[in-house]
């Protein structure tokens, strides 16, 4: 019965709140209804990971349909982790929103659009079928469609066909992989599919498999289909960006690592050695490419597309080591990404803007927001003690394991190349002299909008050295993520029940 | 723009046809093609055909509320009886059966919370649509 609720809570929950929302989107009330929900959300995510824990890999049956022909969720560790993750990411976000978001943008359904894009992420992270997982795809590509253009610039409308273009390419992709793999299996449910895939045709396997790597790649921004990140991260409202820059990307990655250590593993050596390679390119065209800008949130969402290739790189190597590591960084990374996006914001709300070259002077006026900065930016570029280090010294170490030296030497330059840019926004933002000769403090803020602008970058930042200072707690959940993934036996079991496998 | 009388007046017939044969196909859903996709664009298509004729705004005062309310409404419903099968401790989106009045020769009249599903799903496709049609018609 606990599982039963526990696995749908996190995604009726957001689209409940959504729908309270809309109600109540002309008044104050609506950003309340959303940060509610959010805490809401983010507590039922932690009351599944303890469940999980607790009891190995949970699925339930909507509609009490057997698997493999209903609506199945499941939620192994990886699953429950994404989903407190997401909650972590969503609260803090819908706290930031009230003082980020217009009222114009509140009437327009902002606050909905958010808590259905959130329902659509959590969806996607406990779905144990694959024409849901699309389904949920749908749902986060419509939403944050939305979301990117709510606010109606020029500038938004562009980002937004590049990013609904590219994205609806990947989905067609997506699709016709589904039948495909539906035509050749005859099933979508993911532990079937795991049980039958070694029987089919490896070459046709090893196809299909490629149109899913394409598709999710578009979705995970890696090279060379990253082309729409960086055009259109750098548009919508700070929230949004963040929102964006935190989760979105992320279910690519999630799904690709689903799908790659579950169904696609009958010819690693292929697949995997794509994805190397992929990984590599990914991490130095996104470094170098952050390297050429001069906007303060374009500079970040190249970062994503570096940081993605870490990830990419674990679920490459394929070592228990490694997949450690890729969940790590995962976890790690959403929560640093969020955050400097929410420092761009407070940075344009006081300074006036995220062009580098006109803004300046924010150490002087504030100090604080400089050190809210810097926790999360030396955290992405690896230093000891944050979050960043440990995800990268285990990717690291794991490439070396198998004596990989040049992806441990491209991984360890690309960390270098990464304090770069962020000593870029560092002297030009923050040391500079502010050209308008302004000094932008954090004062110039109304005490209420201060308190829900800093509160989540505190606690994300919080979080980051946290994680840093005591990592083992977290290596150990990422460990057994890490196992679960390499041997999903448990995860199959808790879908079909046992007496299925032994068939 | 000024509609031509032969529109106007089979307008008048066909509004409230399309809407009936909507709710028709709402309710033979569940065992018979139809259901609450179906009916709620053949329900919008009704109220289209009365913004062409008689504009936008009649078409919105036709409605009442806001389409966009509608549809938002509409997935409380359906999220709401997808959740009611928690009362007798089932999973989410469980059919909940009730049966009036059984007898020797039928089983009665079946009331269930998939019908209220379905009503969720057709309002919820009736307020969509008529928002991306209605804002569209507009701007033209």
């Amino acid at each position: 019965m606990t599982s039963l609720w526990l696995l749908p809570l996190p995604i009726i929950v957001p689209f409940a709140t959504a729908v309270l929302a809309f109600l109540f989107r002309r008044g104050a009330e609506g950003r309340w209804i959303s940060v509610m929900g959010s805490a809401a959300t983010l507590v039922l995510g932690v009351l599944l990971l303890m469940e999980v824990l607790a009891n190995g890999p949970q699925a339930a049956q909507m509609g009490e349909w057997p698997a493999p022909f209903g609506i199945t969720l499941v939620a192994d560790t990886l699953s429950a982790v994404m989903v407190v993750i997401t909650g972590i990411t969503g609260l803090a976000v819908a706290i930031y929103a009230v003082a980020d978001i217009t009222e114009d943008m509140e009437e327009m359904g902002y606050h909905s659009l958010f808590q259905v894009l959130i329902a659509g992420v959590s969806g996607a992270f406990l779905t144990g079928d694959l024409f849901n997982l699309y389904v949920w795809f749908e749902v986060m590509l419509i939403s944050s469609f939305g979301l990117l253009i709510l606010g109606g610039k020029r500038v938004q409308f562009d980002a937004g066909i590049k990013y609904v273009t590219l994205n609806l390419i990947s989905t067609i992709l997506f699709l016709s992989g589904i039948g495909l793999l539906y035509g050749t299996t005859g099933t979508l449910n993911l532990a079937d599919l795991s049980r039958i895939a070694p029987t089919v045709d490896p070459g046709l396997m090893t196809v299909i498999s490629m149109m899913f790597m394409v598709g999710f790649g578009v979705k995970a921004a890696v090279f060379p289909l990253f082309f729409w990140l960086p055009a259109s991260y750098h548009t919508p409202s700070f929230a949004v960006s963040a929102v964006f820059a935190g989760l979105l990307t992320k279910v690519g990655v999630y799904a690709m690592m689903r799908l790659f250590t579950l169904v696609f593993t009958q010819d690693i050596a292929f697949t995997h050695t794509i994805l190397l390679w992929v990984a590599c390119l990914t991490m130095v065209t996104g470094v170098l490419g952050a390297a050429a800008q001069t906007d303060f949130r374009r500079i970040l969402s190249f970062h994503i597309v570096s940081q993605i290739g870490y990830m990419i790189l674990g679920l490459a190597l394929m070592t228990p080591l490694a997949v450690v590591g890729a969940v790590f960084y995962l976890v790690h990374h959403i929560i640093v990404k969020a955050n400097l996006f929410l420092v761009a914001g407070v940075a344009n709300r006081i300074a006036g803007g995220t062009e580098l070259a006109r803004i300046g002077s924010l150490y002087k006026g504030a100090p604080f927001l400089a050190f809210l900065f810097l926790v999360p930016a030396f955290s992405l570029a690896g230093f000891p003690p944050l979050s960043g280090f440990w995800a990268k010294y285990v990717l690291v170490k794991a490439s070396m394991d198998i004596e990989l030296w040049i992806v441990a030497f491209v991984a360890l330059a690309v960390g270098l190349m990464t304090i770069y840019s962020m000593t870029k926004i560092w002297g030009q933002a923050f040391w500079k002299p502010h050209p308008g000769g302004i000094v932008p403090t954090l004062t110039s803020l109304e005490p209420g909008e201060r308190m829900a602008l800093l509160l989540p970058i505190v606690s994300l930042a919080l979080m980051t050295v946290l994680i840093g200072l005591y990592p083992e707690p977290f290596v150990l959940v990422a460990e057994r993520a890490a196992e679960e993934l390499l041997d999903p036996a448990a995860y199959i079991a808790a879908v079909l029940g046992e007496e299925e496998i032994l068939q | 723009m000024k509609s031509s009388l032969i529109v106007r007046a089979a307008t008048r017939l066909l509004v409230g046809l399309l809407l009936l044969f909507s709710i028709w196909m709402l309710l033979r859903g569940h065992n018979e093609p139809g259901g609450g996709f179906i009916g709620g664009l053949i329900g919008s298509t009704g109220f289209i055909l009365y913004a062409i004729a008689h504009g936008c705004r009649a078409a919105r005062e036709a409605l009442r509320l806001e389409p966009q309310t509608i549809a938002m409404v509409g997935l409380g419903v359906a999220l709401a009886a997808g959740a009611f099968a928690a009362i007798p401790g089932d999973a989410l989106f469980t059919g909940q059966w009730l049966f009036l009045w059984p007898s020797e020769g039928s089983k009665g009249v079946p009331l269930s919370n998939i019908l209220v599903f379905d009503i969720g799903v057709y309002l919820v496709v009736l307020g969509s649509v008529l928002t991306l049609v209605l804002a569209l018609e507009e701007e033209v």
